[in-house]
């Protein structure tokens, strides 16, 4: 903290320090961002306080007969019967110790459990964001460069389709095509339970499994970053830096791609890192569908057991992987565009 | 913080060079809006904007009449199953696993799907203009407890929420429809809060309040007005989001189970994906079809109403 507080001052004082500058964007967004998680901590506490049934009841209900001694012998022995306060006091006393606590169904630490399903989540969502943003910005270029003739028109209401689309209806729709009908790509999971291949032939095969979910998960951001880019890009376009590169007699691809685009890439980012919550929950969906072994999955399980210790820590780890997005984002910001303070 | 301070966009010292959507809509709320009838001109000359609405319009009243026109229960078993559409003309898109009549099931869904697409979106409009008229109009500690709230809701992954929400309560419509409405609010707040505090300071504003006008009616009748053009763009395309999600939520299989949904079907449909895909794919296309009408729409509302970007087209 007090190097924090040394870096911040330093900077107030000379603003000389442009290397130290990221340091202490970090710095601040964190401490800003830990009220914000410890209400998402309390928050969800409380709100699962409210849910009928507990970890206790679900594990009763699995093994087919339990007795009322059975039940309080459970719930004595996962903390449940102490009152609300206390036992969120204890949560909180664990997140201290960087322990999200252990998940009473399977006996296993819960930030074991988000560990192991977290690569497959990332894996998808990082696959469907990249052809999300390369499909989404060449689009938008393409609209803004042609507005309001013919390609733009029909891109737009492309575009507009994809929008319209549910993941999950799409992902079926996929699976019909590509894995029934053609039988080209595999319907489901993220690589086959026993493999022989090694090396490149090993990422193809990953990669067959992987197309599928990523090209559902992507398809509304692909609308989104597309309708971000055209109207983004017309708005730089008028802007009196354009003018004078065009003045300068710069030629109109360079100053598309140097001067527009990179201007026009700010926003389409802030809502990239906007939308990083909402593909994580796109990714729940998708998930489903393809029965991808992710978070995603990991979280409806766990509503379905009642096993709330592993619910309230995924909640919270996405948050956390949401706010840690956003610092990134705002990182990036101070280098797409010195002039912004990022703070 | 950050985002929230981004979305105030025209405040004194933020970097004007982009605006976000947020900030670009803002300008279209000021004086220069184009009047009523002109954004109502420009509306009806809009193609898109034509068909959306009739289509909209054409669902809505078979929303209003499905108990007449398909009297029977949609869970009524009515014939043989797995017939393919158009195979008895009985049943025009065939009948589902359990020998159900699938367009019975899809007019019926349309009454869940608007449902809570209007009702979701009604309940987050409303929760929304309270946070942000309260944040944006008070400012200080008001404000600042109201955007940590705010942003709470912004950073947890809001699907998962709704998961949560729907499956720890009962499943039931009138559940699913305080779920969405509870977490889809935020967009609107933030909205909100952006004109009440561009605005606040503004000299009608201030007439009002040396004519000794209280806060409620400033905040009802002499701001939120001026707020009104973005907050209806927005409200339209949460409308098409709430049909996504319930539709999402079915079918996962959280929705209500008294009720067809397009969402249920699909998910009931799905055990007979490689055999009777047509299950999945025409409640699907119902889906797709209302949501991009609906979209439609509400690009043309926002047509109507900022004239900037109809200048960029």
């Amino acid at each position: 903290m007090a190097l924090f507080d040394e870096v911040t001052a330093r900077l107030d004082s000379g603003g000389a320090q442009r290397l130290l500058r990221p340091f202490a964007i970090v710095g601040k967004r964190s401490l800003h961002a830990v009220p914000t998680v410890l209400g998402i901590v309390v928050l969800n506490f409380l709100l699962l306080q409210l849910a009928p049934g507990d970890a206790a009841t679900a594990i009763a209900a699995e093994s087919g007969a339990a007795t009322e001694e059975m039940l309080t012998n459970l719930r004595m022995q996962f903390g449940l019967d102490l009152p609300v306060v206390t036992q969120l006091f204890h949560y909180l006393n664990d997140l201290a110790h960087f322990s999200l606590g252990i998940s009473p169904r399977f006996n296993v630490p819960v930030t074991q459990m988000i560990f192991e399903r977290l690569p497959g989540t990332l894996l998808l969502m990082g696959t469907a964001l990249v052809i999300a943003v390369i499909l989404g910005v060449l689009a938008g270029t393409v609209m803004a460069s042609f507005a309001g003739k013919l390609p733009d028109r029909i891109l737009s209401v492309v575009v507009l389709a994809f929008y319209s689309i549910p993941a999950f209806w799409i992902g079926l729709m996929l699976i019909v095509l590509f894995s029934v009908t053609l039988g080209w790509l595999p319907s489901g999971g993220s690589g086959p339970a026993w493999s022989d291949q090694t090396g490149f032939a090993w990422v193809l095969e990953r990669l067959r499994y992987m197309i599928l979910p990523a090209i559902s998960l992507g398809l509304l951001y692909v609308a989104i970053y597309s309708r971000i880019t055209r109207a983004s890009m017309l708005e730089v376009r008028n802007q009196d830096f354009v003018r004078t590169a065009r003045a300068k007699g710069l030629r109109p691809r360079e100053i598309t791609f140097r001067h527009i685009l990179r201007n026009a890439l700010i926003p389409v980012t802030t809502l990239a890192g906007l939308h990083f919550g909402g593909i994580l929950g796109g990714a729940v969906v998708v998930e489903t569908v393809y029965s991808w072994p992710g978070l995603g999955r990991l979280a409806v399980e766990s509503v379905m057991a009642r096993d709330f210790k592993v619910l309230i820590g995924i909640l919270l780890f996405s948050s956390l992987l949401v706010v840690l997005v956003n610092i990134l984002i705002d990182l990036l910001h101070s280098l797409l565009d010195p002039r912004i303070e990022g703070l | 913080m950050t985002s929230l301070d981004k979305s105030s966009g025209l405040q004194s010292g933020d970097w004007v060079n982009v605006h976000l959507p947020e900030s670009t809509r803002t300008v279209a709320s000021l004086p220069t809006a184009p009047s009523g009838s002109r954004a109502l001109r420009n509306f009806l000359t809009n193609p898109a904007a034509i068909i959306g609405v009739a289509y909209l319009g054409f669902i809505a009243v078979l929303a209003v009449v499905a108990p007449l026109l398909f009297p029977r229960d949609p869970f009524a078993i009515v014939g043989q199953p797995l017939l393919w559409p158009g195979q008895l003309s009985n049943f025009p898109l065939g009948t589902d696993g359990y020998g159900r009549d699938l367009l019975t099931g899809l007019v019926h869904g349309t009454r869940v799907s608007l449902l809570v697409g209007l009702a979701a979106t009604a309940l987050s409009v409303s929760l929304g203009l309270v946070v942000g008229a309260l944040a944006g109009y008070f400012g200080g500690v008001t404000d600042a407890i109201l955007s940590r709230i705010t942003e709470i809701f912004q950073t947890l992954p809001s699907f998962v929420l709704l998961i949560v929400l729907v499956a720890i309560t009962s499943t039931s419509v009138t559940m699913i429809i305080i779920a969405v409405g509870l977490i889809s609010w935020p967009n609107i707040a933030r909205l909100v809060r952006a004109e009440f505090r561009s605005q606040r300071q503004a000299e009608f504003v201030t007439a009002a309040r040396s004519l000794g006008y209280g806060h409620v009616r400033i905040i009802f009748s002499d701001i939120l007005p001026n707020a009104l053009p973005p907050i209806v763009v927005t409200a339209s395309a949460m409308i098409a989001s709430a049909i996504l999600m319930e539709s999402a939520l079915s079918f996962m299989g959280f929705g209500d189970p008294n009720a067809v949904s397009w969402g249920t079907m699909i998910g009931a449909g799905r055990e007979y994906l490689r055999t009777s895909w047509y299950l999945t794919a025409i409640p699907g296309f119902a889906i797709v079809l209302t949501v991009l009408a609906m979209n439609l729409v509400g690009d043309a509302i926002n047509d109507a109403l900022n004239p900037r970007l109809l200048e960029a087209r």
